[in-house]
């Protein structure tokens, strides 16, 4: 479980996230959503620790996140997974030895052991056998599944994904979205995922967290989204047209969750 | 845990910079003794003095310092852009995640390397130096082959060698932590990443200036 409480982050004079607290429970698919530069990003980097908050706490599990010595940081982050919005992909070394660097880095296992288990998580994105290309050789939404794989090699107790569906095609993306909700059930994770895809929030969305102007400006399961009466939530869901007559339709017909 | 990577790094600045210290040291060898030769020109010394000091000047000052300040430029810029060019783009960030420890894992293996080899390097430079002189000297009639050998085994003092030693160990020390500093802690975009690498060499440069100085001052 993550909580955070009264994070306020600025840079400059310009504040992005003004006292933000919400709580991340394990085993859900939390999903932080919002219009573009909303502080998504910064937020998912805080919670990690590659931005320093002006105030605020994380909690990890009771482990108070901001105090941790440099090395107990270093321990606790074996077992955090995340996914760059640009993927971050280490450019010189293959699909395989990215997934693996992980795996080099902090297991002891056989070449076999580890190679299984590459092949087992690339089969999980559906890239079997590009084992030996390189990130560049992959289209975007390609180098996106190959963060996610290299992400959960470790089967992680936390994972952060920022944005894992961008780039994809709707299929894929809900490939991407069931295979993210499995791994958070199966390894009872605290998983956190920035997004701005409607579908996705509608799929998965068991805890959502709404950004708008540095503050949560809605928070519920994506079975209260219909229900509330949220303007800005809506203008965020049911952005285009086409949407906002389905609702309207729907709604018109009596829809009720 | 950081063993191979110890052993790509000495390979990649070791054989990736022989062709060059080898073309420069045998310039300098050359230069050095025919504008010896020059100023001895009608004076008393006798000629095999080219050879003692083509030696002493290469051994104590030139193959040091001139092979270190042509590795910042070369081991240096490269080392500053490469580490620069995954800050940039978040390589580093995601291993921080994973929880690598970055600055030993990314600089640690370039600055033993470089501590190593860098100094077999400046030996390889002094010995092709000395080569150079010959070459220079002997066969356009400056001196006899004999005179320019029994030029180098005249006056040797071990110490000299002891010195260039710890000069290559402590320049190759600062050129690559200065180089690795500098891309480590790159901020922006592709004109920092520039300015970085710019900045290694020269700050590389001044600082093996500074320390040839003030090694002089403390060895002799
Ligand atoms: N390093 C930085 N320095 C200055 N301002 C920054 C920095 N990083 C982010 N910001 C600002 O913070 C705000 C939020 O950025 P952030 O990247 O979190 O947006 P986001 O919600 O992730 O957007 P997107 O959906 O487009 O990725 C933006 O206004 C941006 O300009
Ligand atoms: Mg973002």
């Amino acid at each position: 479980m993550i909580k955070i409480s009264g994070i306020y982050k600025s840079f400059g004079n310009t504040p992005v996230l003004k006292n933000i607290s919400a709580e991340f429970q394990p085993g859900k698919t939390n999903l932080i959503i919002g219009k573009s530069g909303a502080g998504k990003t910064v937020l998912l980097k805080l919670l990690v620790g590659l931005i320093q908050p002006k105030e605020g706490q994380i909690f990890y599990n009771k482990v108070d996140f901001l105090q941790l010595k440099k090395k107990d940081l270093r321990t606790l982050r074996m077992k955090v997974g995340m996914l760059f919005q640009g993927s971050a992909l280490f450019d010189s070394l293959t699909v395989e030895e990215n997934i693996r660097f992980p795996l080099d880095m902090f297991t002891d296992l056989t070449k076999k052991e580890k190679s299984d288990r590459v092949n087992t998580c690339l089969n999980r994105v559906s890239l079997d056998g590009i084992n030996a290309k390189f990130p560049s050789e992959l289209s975007g939404g390609m180098q996106k599944r190959v963060g996610i794989a290299r992400a959960i090699v470790l089967n992680p107790s936390y994972l952060f994904c920022d944005e894992p569906n961008s780039g994809l095609d709707p299929k894929t993306s809900l490939v991407i979205d069931e295979l993210i909700k499995d791994i958070t059930i199966e390894n009872n994770m605290t998983t956190i995922i920035n997004t701005h895809d409607m579908n996705s929030v509608m799929e998965i969305g068991d805890n959502v967290i709404l950004l708008h102007e540095g503050e949560i400006c809605w928070q519920g399961n994506k079975d209260e989204i219909m229900a509330s009466d949220n303007e800005i939530l809506h203008d965020f869901i049911f952005a285009s047209p086409f949407l906002q007559r389905l609702r309207n339709a729907a709604i018109s017909n009596g829809f009720q969750k | 845990m950081y063993y191979r990577e110890v052993i790509r790094q000495m390979h990649d600045i070791g054989v990736g910079s022989l062709i060059i210290v080898f073309i420069i040291s045998l310039f300098i060898g050359a230069v050095t003794a025919i504008q010896f030769a020059y100023q001895l020109d009608g004076t008393l010394v006798p000629d095999y003095y080219i050879g003692y000091v083509v030696r002493d000047m290469t051994i104590i000052e030139l193959a040091p310092t001139i092979t270190c300040l042509v590795l910042a430029g070369k081991v240096g810029s490269n080392m500053a852009s490469e580490i620069g060019g995954m800050r940039q783009k978040e390589h580093i960030d995601a291993m921080e995640i994973m929880g690598v420890n970055t600055a030993a894992y990314l600089i640690m293996p370039k600055v033993l390397a470089a501590v190593i080899i860098i100094p077999i390097l400046v030996a390889i430079a002094a010995f092709v130096s000395i080569g150079g002189g010959f070459i220079a000297s002997v066969p356009t009639g400056l001196l006899s082959g004999q005179e320019f050998v029994m030029g180098l085994r005249s006056f040797f003092m071990p110490y000299n060698v002891f010195m260039m030693f710890v000069k290559s160990l402590v320049f190759a020390f600062l050129l690559t932590s200065i180089s690795c500093y500098q891309g480590y802690n790159v901020k922006g975009g592709s004109i920092e990443l520039g300015k970085a690498s710019t900045n290694a060499v020269v700050i590389s440069d001044i600082m093996i200036l500074l320390a040839d100085y003030l090694i002089a001052v403390v060895l002799i």
